[in-house]
């Protein structure tokens, strides 16, 4: 006994009722073929990734049975092909993982999702925790650019004062205000300036 | 002449101090990569619909190899595109 799983696109023009006409047939035609169809996931309509037949939509089937010997796949897949209802098939074998993991979706979504989907929420993280990895760079890195541009802002300040010594009294006030951004300003950009390249190498 | 300070900066100093890739399947124990899943998937596709190499993403070679399986499924069955601009 094996475990295979085929995935077909029905084409969305047909009523609804022949699309499910469609799926059935093939279900029956399997049972025909003394398969336990262990489930039928109708995934509902899509929006497909790329026109085929001139069609921007399909309908999605799923479904998993275990077959006692592959030789009629050929067959089925042949009645497929031949199928002018049907845009696309995939079939494919399961692994034991594979079953596994149908099985988990399966049982209530919601405990699959804790199941199959922590970890990929935990993999979702990943992709936030190395920003919050950044954060921790881009301090460093901040540190590090600041450092210069205090270097550059003390030039600037310094023609700053220059320039508000010539201007009247009253300017060096603003003048030292002015300065005082000038900084805060350049520790935000270099970590913005910083991000960016750090995003690129994460692609 | 270059001494040792200056060479250091030939390279990207910000590569430098990078963290450790991993492979995210081994990790948390993802045994079976879904086909269906063209969301889950997009993670290891760059904008254009190509497969992103380990160098990048970090997934060991075994995992590497389902991913790509499982793209290429993904593709057939118009989950992915093929070619496309601007996926992300």
């Amino acid at each position: 006994m094996r475990n295979y799983e085929v995935t077909i696109i029905v084409d969305p023009v047909l009523s609804g009722d022949e699309i499910k006409a469609t799926a059935q047939t093939y279900i029956d035609h399997l049972e025909g073929e003394g398969c336990t169809i262990v489930h039928t996931d109708n995934m509902g309509l899509r929006t497909l990734a790329y026109p085929i037949n001139k069609r921007n939509s399909g309908v999605y089937y799923c479904v998993e049975f275990e077959a006692p010997s592959g030789e009629f796949i050929d067959k089925m897949e042949l009645a497929l092909r031949r199928d002018e209802r049907i845009m696309r098939f995939l079939t494919v074998s399961l692994d034991k993982f594979g079953v596994k993991y149908n099985d988990d979706k399966r049982k209530g979504l919601i405990g699959k999702k804790k199941k199959q989907e922590e970890p990929k929420e935990r993999a979702d993280d990943r992709k936030p925790a190395p920003k919050k990895a950044e954060p921790a760079k881009k301090p460093a890195e901040a540190k590090a650019e600041p450092a210069k541009k205090p270097a550059e802002t003390k030039v600037e300040p310094a023609e700053k004062p220059a320039e508000a010594k010539v201007a009247p009294a009253e300017k060096p006030a603003e003048a030292k205000v002015a300065p005082a951004e000038k900084p805060a300003e350049a520790i935000v950009a270099p970590a913005v300036v910083a991000a960016a390249p750090v995003k690129e190498e994460e692609e | 002449m270059a001494s040792r300070d200056d060479i250091k900066f030939l390279s990207n100093p910000k590569i430098g101090q990078k963290r450790k890739k991993y492979c995210r399947f081994r990790r948390f124990g993802i045994k079976y990569i879904d086909y269906k899943d063209g969301d889950f998937l997009t993670q290891f596709v760059n904008e254009q619909g190509k497969i992103l190499p380990r160098r990048i993403t970090g997934n060991s070679l075994k995992f590497q190899r389902k991913i790509s399986t499982a793209v290429k499924r993904a593709r057939h069955l118009a989950l992915l595109p093929y070619v496309t601009d601007l996926l992300k």
